[in-house]
């Protein structure tokens, strides 16, 4: 039987909801009848819009789409005055104010606290800029992912930009894709370094050559979600780039004749790969899905992947100052926990059009790159104090810092992520130094098991959990050590579990401080002495951690309170909003109406 | 009218005749299962896995994790209220801190 949400997407989905919408908009929150929310919001979510938390009725999340994270000259600053104008709620947040948007893990931007009474407005904004937020949300071709600087990258083998345009084009808004299973996302990378993250994506595009000629390899199946991580796998297929929107439309047309339409749990098609293996993927595809002859797999650039590989050497992420193909540079801004205030983000459009082209892009670290600066414009901008706040050279724990949404607004969470994490990253830099061979560390927060921080591919993973301190339910976080990309990317291990969220600083300052004593050395290859001149290398944190059992790594994780503290160990799902004085659900203005009064019910 | 109950976002919400009414992140007292070793599993509800209808009572189970000894799984039913007038429809929620005893089965399960 097919699942609800099937039922109702049959009834109404993709494009045409946008005039059921804009109907709802004009009438008020009111006007949409309360035993039709839950097939509403489920469409909504087509749009672009996800209904925020209990609690917060009447409030919805906005998430803009821009393929590969590029957003163009003259985007910004609308992105900012949306985010001034509409992103406010009843409530400020103690460390991003009332008007923020967020950077996300997948090259897109949410904004929170919208009234669907200006859902019109917002558009009309939006798409006279040329942004759209259709389908990013949704069982559909989500937003695209890849390199962010792709097209200006010196280490580049194909230009991927304009394949992630041209796939963009075709699969936004296209009837035939519109009503997917489930959602489909998709990475397309030209470069070297890996930095598109396809082994976690439903569909990935790599460079790799054959018979001399560049064009991608594919793999299929990739995830993080409900822990089922899965790295997408090899089904045996390269493609020439001009193919390569034949095969995207093959394969998800292939998801969505075959993908599981009665279990959402086991809709995605990281499953049906898992069921039917990479050989019979491709044996469908090509019998079924495309007319011509897929050629066998090429020849990959893996080796040399650099990209979140624990390496220590070469790019591992998109912050500071590099070098462009033409001669002009880019400049990767930390944006901690990928959160920027309104003001900051018009202020920063201001310069990315003063001393660059006015172009940004969004990087799957949460970062923003401010491209196209000349090399003469780079002291002045490095000068800028807007730039003492979004480093260009950030303190490891800064840079290597990730969170989601968790309890500020996402149904899912069990545990309050971005202040938290920002906290930490703040405490860490304070009181931990990693060895000088580290500057690469990454701590990514996710509230639960969906995984939107992707916790899996960070040094140390940190995800939602409650546990009990002296009798009392207290948030939580089970730690995982080791995961990472790269040639072999790796999912962390889950070594220590249910830690109080106010012991986690702690147990990384002593994981740090284990790691610098007993890592171990080694004789350099011969032939790679290059690397420092040394003839003895010390061993990353990802080594150390892949040398050693579950049972050696949980003893060097050791939780311990410190003078860090934290002010959301409370069970902050609990409240309507975790960080005002009255917090209790009781005292939640929502719903509201267009102008933010509440429509609640009052006491008295 | 019969009890319409599913799950929405992913098993964030049990939805009962269309109104949200069961969420996940609770910490579920559970007596006389089979969870896990504990005599009484202290258990965090991460996600719906299933919903059902067995007359008043609306039942689910739920994936997630014993915060005592860390066994994790999908409990068997859960009683999570009851519809006790199909008429009006009104949902009245257990409180998920009280004392729980999950069912080998329900009546009218729908895997969504
Ligand atoms: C209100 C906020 C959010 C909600 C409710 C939400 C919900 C979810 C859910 C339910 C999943 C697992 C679904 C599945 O099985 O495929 C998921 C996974 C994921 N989401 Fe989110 N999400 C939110 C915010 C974000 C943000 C800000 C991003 C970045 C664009 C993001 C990116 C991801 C990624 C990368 C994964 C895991 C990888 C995967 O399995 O595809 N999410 N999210
Ligand atoms: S990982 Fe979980 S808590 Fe965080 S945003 Fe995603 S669904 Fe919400
Ligand atoms: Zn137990």
């Amino acid at each position: 039987m097919p699942s609800k949400v099937e039922k109702w997407k049959d009834e109404v989905y993709g494009s045409e909801i946008r005039e059921h919408l804009l109907e709802f908009a004009e009438e008020g929150w009111e006007s949409i009848p309360e035993d039709e929310h839950d097939a509403w919001f489920e469409r909504f979510k087509w749009w672009g819009l996800y209904h925020q938390r209990s609690g917060q009725e009447s409030y919805f999340m906005m998430r803009i789409g821009t393929p590969n994270g590029v957003i163009e000259p003259g985007q910004l600053e609308v992105i900012g005055e949306v985010a001034k104008e509409y992103a406010t709620g009843p409530a400020d947040n103690p460390e991003f104010g009332d008007a923020y948007c967020d950077w996300t893990t997948r090259q897109s931007i949410q904004l929170h606290w919208i009234k669907l009474e200006d859902i019109p407005e917002i558009w009309d904004k939006l798409e006279s800029v040329g942004l759209s937020t259709q389908q990013a949300c949704g069982d559909s071709w989500r937003n695209i992912v890849g390199c962010p600087v792709a097209g200006k990258d010196k280490h580049e083998h194909i230009d991927a930009w304009p394949i992630a345009e041209q796939l963009n084009e075709q699969f936004k808004g296209n009837d035939d894709y519109a009503n997917l299973p489930r959602k489909w996302k998709v990475s397309v990378t030209g470069c070297d370094e890996g930095c598109g993250q396809g082994d976690i994506n439903d569909l990935a595009f790599e460079p790799a050559r054959k018979d001399g000629e560049l064009g991608f390899n594919v793999r299929v199946g990739g995830g993080l979600s409900r822990k089922e991580a899965r790295f997408a796998r090899d089904i045996d297929v390269w493609v020439p780039p001009e193919q390569a929107s034949d095969v995207a439309a093959g394969m998800s047309a292939l998801f969505n004749e075959y993908g599981d339409r009665e279990d959402r749990f086991n809709a995605r098609i990281k499953f049906l790969v898992d069921e039917w293996g990479p050989e019979k993927m491709r044996e469908v595809l090509q019998a079924e899905f495309v007319d011509f002859e897929l050629p066998t797999a090429g020849e990959d650039m893996r080796d040399q992947y650099t990209y979140n590989s624990g390496s220590q050497v070469g790019h591992d992420d998109h912050v500071g100052v590099h070098e462009q193909d033409d001669g002009n540079y880019y400049v990767g801004l930390n944006v901690l926990v990928g959160r920027q205030g309104a003001d900051d983000v018009l202020e920063l459009a201001d310069i990315a059009s003063e001393y660059g082209s006015g172009e940004v892009r969004l990087t799957q670290r949460q970062n923003i790159i401010i491209m196209d600066v000349p090399e003469e414009n780079l002291d002045a901008l490095l000068d800028e104090p807007l730039l003492s706040e979004y480093s260009p050279n950030p303190s490891p724990f800064k840079r290597g810092s990730i969170a989601c949404t968790g309890t500020e607004f996402c149904s899912l969470s069990i545990v309050e992520t971005k202040n938290r994490q920002v906290r930490y990253a703040r405490w860490l830099e304070a009181n931990v130094d990693l060895p000088e061979d580290h500057e690469d560390f990454h701590i990514h927060l996710s509230g639960c098991t969906a995984s939107c921080a992707q916790p899996q591919i960070a040094d140390v993973s940190l995800r939602g959990m409650k546990t009990r301190k002296d009798g009392d339910p207290v948030e939580a976080l089970d730690i995982g050590l080791g995961g990472g990309l790269g040639e072999n990317p790796h999912f962390a291990d889950w070594v220590e579990m249910r830690v109080p969220a106010d012991e986690v600083p702690g147990a990384i300052a002593n994981l740090v401080e284990r790691f610098k004593e007993l890592r171990e050395e080694r004789p350099v290859p011969e032939g790679q002495e290059g690397r420092d001149g040394e003839a003895v290398e010390r061993e990353t944190f990802r080594e150390f951690v892949e040398a050693r059992d579950e049972e050696t790594l949980a003893e060097l994780v050791e939780p311990e309170e410190t003078d860090y503290e934290d002010p959301y160990m409370h069970n902050t799902k609990t409240t309507w909003y975790p960080y005002v004085d009255d917090d209790d659900m009781d005292a939640s203005p929502a719903p509201t109406d267009g102008k933010g009064e509440s429509l609640a019910p009052s006491d008295d | 009218m019969p009890t319409d109950v599913h799950q929405l976002d992913d098993g964030a919400w049990i939805s009962v005749n269309d109104s949200r009414e069961v969420n996940v992140s609770d910490l579920w007292l559970l007596a006389r299962h089979e969870f896990c070793p504990c005599e009484m599993a202290d258990f965090l509800a991460e996600g719906v896995v299933e919903v059902g209808v067995d007359h008043p009572d609306v039942e689910a189970r739920f994936a997630g994790r014993c915060i005592q000894c860390g066994t994790e799984g999908v409990t068997d039913w859960l009683a999570v209220g009851r519809v006790i007038e199909p008429e009006t429809g009104e949902f009245y929620p257990v409180v998920p801190e009280s004392v729980h005893v999950p069912r080998k089965r329900t009546r009218l399960a729908t895997p969504e």
